[in-house]
């Protein structure tokens, strides 16, 4: 049974888009010193949309600058009761233009228009307005009588959820006093540059928050500067553990929100049509490009067969394609570098053995594009079972006990989220406590809120984001003792 | 009548509950402060260093897994045995770091009280740093503080009792287990303190004891793979340690990293609150959706 469904594509006149853009610095938009820009692109029609100023070292001197002399002169002699109603007004900015942003994240990014307007939008604003909240309360958050910011804050965001991962930085940094450069991803900066002209709406002072876009070599500039105070980096667990090798013996904090490989486990007395739509919603959510996603199913022997049928069946009926209409369930992948690593890893999950389904759909010619895929046979030791895949491909494999469950599950570097599937009450709360992972998702799947703190055990990083917790990354540490 | 020849003891490694000399058959001179001859305490390597990280490794799910009051009653007993053998730390300290014996005394007594402070966070910790998140939507929402694993702990190299005790007993609490690198030039207490636990009721391998060189034992330790965290506190005063060399070592794998301040803490200040058994912890939250 297939259904036909006419277009339904929401409209981008809700967006004006420059043809080029430069660094935000001092609460102005200005062009690069050395003139260098980059192009960005909608990968699911390959169209420039806009030229973006590549950073280089005066930019981001400039821009540390800019930061360090609104935290000394505005930001930290502020009273937090203040602070937390810009927090509060940016807050309300994001939701009043919240179809500019969602429109314009699905054009930069490729992720689905009803994903980026029900999801990464209103959960950006929902962030600014929980920490805002928190701004004049840091004395009773229980990190001591006087919590100190740390000052200059470089944030260094991925491009899966760029207006997301940019609120889960600015919020609760700004909350807790420091003042921000940002520097978005390389492929999705537009956001974040809207989110600048939405910060001169908010009447935030200069130098509050700049953002510097550029790749990884602006990146390393900026978190490698001697003005910074902390770092907070969301991305590749490699380039994690080069900023915390090229930070180590410096003064400065750092927190690391890094890859995963989590996994979903479905015992046999789950819910079946509930484990399926999680599994779902786990791994083809945002075409799977999520840090947290459920890319391992762990499934018990006894109801494998019938659980990947189901699933199968359920995910060709998944709408793939245009990622701006209003229908569309797995949207274009990111680039043609990650569509690139997309295709290598299943390549080699075939190479390696295991056995290949992609649902049957029609892709688009032009942009990055992949179908929903599934191994089965999979074997612990292959690339797809142990790498992070970054992409609408789930690899499968089965248990008998929930000791070798646990034990599979536990059996990889990372430790960035877990799913379990089970009507059994005391089983989840064993599991759980089993499940070597920063959040676990019992009989539900990548649900995130902004008082729920969010983070990895192991290489998936250190730190925590959302929540009382988040604020711990921003504030100073008093006596070591 | 002559004077009784006293039986002087070896000092030995801890690990995995037992006492062995180092793989390596070398030893060092330990000297008082003023040089006169102490003991010669054994010189681990590289081998003793992984011998004591697959032993720690083994026994950190069973320390994790057993509850919260009863590593607290382990702990509290672990005083009790101090409180025993107070005279002979006062002597060690004493002569270890040149104090007189009032010091010495005031030391010792700050280290048991220390031991009792932390024995008291094991089932309190949780409640201080977990919570109940108030998510938008019908779930069930809570987070909670876990041990991170196995811990590397370079104790400081001046406090060689209360020191180490300020930086060891953190670590355990919430159920880390722990390879502890002692004060380089001050070792007998970590040694005495070791056969302390051994008599106590916290299990083999939950600690584990190196003496030796700081700078021969931290690299290969900082760059372990199957070490979750290293406190480089000890590296104050440390000959040829760099901190940030070994806090560039412990990236490879992730580590969470303690640096050292930029000299040794004030010991005798009591503690403003559970950072050090915080800065050993993962925050795990658990959903469930709520309904009928």
């Amino acid at each position: 049974m297939s259904f036909e469904y006419a277009p339904a594509p929401e409209s981008r006149a809700v967006v004006d888009i420059a043809s080029s853009y430069g660094l935000f610095i001092d609460g102005t938009f200005v062009e690069p010193e050395g003139g260098k820009t980059f192009k960005t692109v909608n990968p699911a029609t390959e169209e420039v949309l806009a030229d973006v100023a590549e950073a280089g070292e005066p930019d981001v001197d400039r821009a540390v600058a800019a930061a360090r002399r609104a935290y000394d002169k505005v930001w930290s002699r502020m009273p937090g009761s203040e602070r937390a109603k810009y927090l509060y007004r940016i807050a309300r900015l994001l939701a009043e233009r919240s179809r500019e942003f969602a429109v314009l994240e699905t054009l930069d990014n490729g992720k689905p228009i009803r994903e980026s307007r029900d999801v990464d939008v209103p959960t950006a604003a929902a962030h600014f307005f929980y920490y805002a909240g928190w701004a004049d309360k840091l004395e009773h958050a229980g990190f001591g009588p006087n919590p100190r910011p740390h000052g200059v804050a470089a944030q260094v965001i991925p491009w899966n959820f760029p207006l997301l991962m940019l609120a889960w930085k600015i919020a609760p940094a700004l909350a807790a006093g420091n003042t921000v450069v940002l520097k978005p991803a390389e492929t999705t900066p537009l956001s974040a540059l809207l989110f600048a002209d939405l910060l001169r709406q908010a009447e935030l002072p200069p130098g509050v928050v700049n953002i510097v876009t550029g790749a990884r070599e602006t990146g390393s500039l900026l978190v490698n500067h001697p003005g910074v105070d902390k770092i907070a980096f969301t991305g590749s667990t490699p380039v994690g553990k080069r900023i915390a090798a090229e930070v180590a013996g410096s003064r400065k904090s750092l927190t690391l929100e890094l890859g995963g490989k989590a996994a979903n486990i479905v015992f046999d007395d789950a819910p079946i049509d509930q484990a399926v739509e999680g599994i779902v919603n786990g791994i083809y959510f945002n075409q799977g490009q999520v840090c947290c996603a459920g890319s391992r199913l762990l499934v018990q022997e006894s109801i494998a067969d019938e659980l990947v049928d189901r699933l199968k069946r359920r995910l060709s009926t998944l709408r793939v394609g245009d990622p701006m209409d209003k229908n569309t369930d797995v949207g274009a992948i990111n680039s043609a570098q990650q569509l690139e690593r997309i295709t290598t890893l299943s390549q080699a999950g075939e190479d390696e053995g295991a056995t290949r389904w992609t649902a049957a759909c029609e892709l688009p010619e032009k942009g990055y594009w992949f179908a929903p895929t599934v191994f089965t046979d999979v074997h612990p030791a292959h690339r797809i079972a142990r790498e992070e895949i970054f992409g609408p491909v789930l690899s499968v494999l089965t248990f008998r006990t929930p000791a070798e469950a646990v034990q599979k599950a536990n059996n990889t570097p990372y430790g960035l989220s877990a799913g379990i599937w089970t009507e059994k009450g005391s089983r989840i709360l064993w599991m759980a406590d089993q499940l070597r992972a920063g959040v676990v998702w019992a009989n539900t799947f990548n649900r995130f809120d902004p008082t729920s703190p969010f983070g990895g055990y192991k290489e998936s990083g250190y730190g925590r984001e959302g929540g009382r917790h988040g604020l711990a990354a921003y504030l100073a540490e008093g006596s070591a003792l | 009548m002559s004077a009784r020849l006293d039986v002087r003891k070896t000092y030995k490694l801890f690990i995995g509950g037992k006492f062995p000399r180092s793989e390596s058959g070398r030893t060092y001179k330990v000297t008082s402060d003023d040089g006169a001859f102490l003991a010669n305490a054994a010189l681990a390597s590289r081998k003793d260093a992984r011998e004591a990280v697959v032993a720690a490794r083994k026994a950190q799910p069973g320390w994790a897994g057993a509850t919260a009051y009863n590593r607290g009653q382990v702990l509290y007993r672990v005083a009790e045995l101090l409180e025993g053998r107070r005279s002979q730390f006062v002597e060690e300290v004493a002569a270890g770091e040149g104090i007189k014996t009032k010091a010495a005394e005031a030391a010792v007594d700050a280290a048991i009280d220390r031991w009792v402070w932390y024995a008291g966070w094991t089932d309190k910790v949780a409640q201080v740093a977990g919570a109940a998140n108030p998510v938008a939507g019908p779930y069930f929402n809570l987070s909670v503080p876990e041990p991170t694993g196995v811990v590397v702990v370079l104790a400081p190299q001046s406090s060689s009792l209360l020191g180490l005790v300020s930086v060891l007993a953190p670590v355990l609490v919430t159920g880390n287990t722990a390879v502890v690198v002692s004060s380089e030039k001050r070792p007998l207490p970590a040694i005495t303190l070791s056969e302390v636990l051994a008599t106590s009721d916290v299990p083999g391998g939950v600690v584990n004891i190196l003496t030796g060189r700081t700078a021969e034992l931290a690299p290969p330790l900082a760059s372990h793979m199957d070490v979750n965290a290293i406190d480089l506190t000890g590296t104050v005063g440390a000959e040829g340690v760099a901190w940030g060399e070994l806090e560039a070592e412990a990236a490879g794998s992730v580590k969470r990293v303690v640096r050292p301040r930029d000299s040794e803490p004030d010991w005798s200040q009591i503690p403003d609150g559970p950072r050090r058994i915080l800065a050993f912890t993962e925050t795990k939250t658990v959903w469930h959706p709520k309904g009928m």
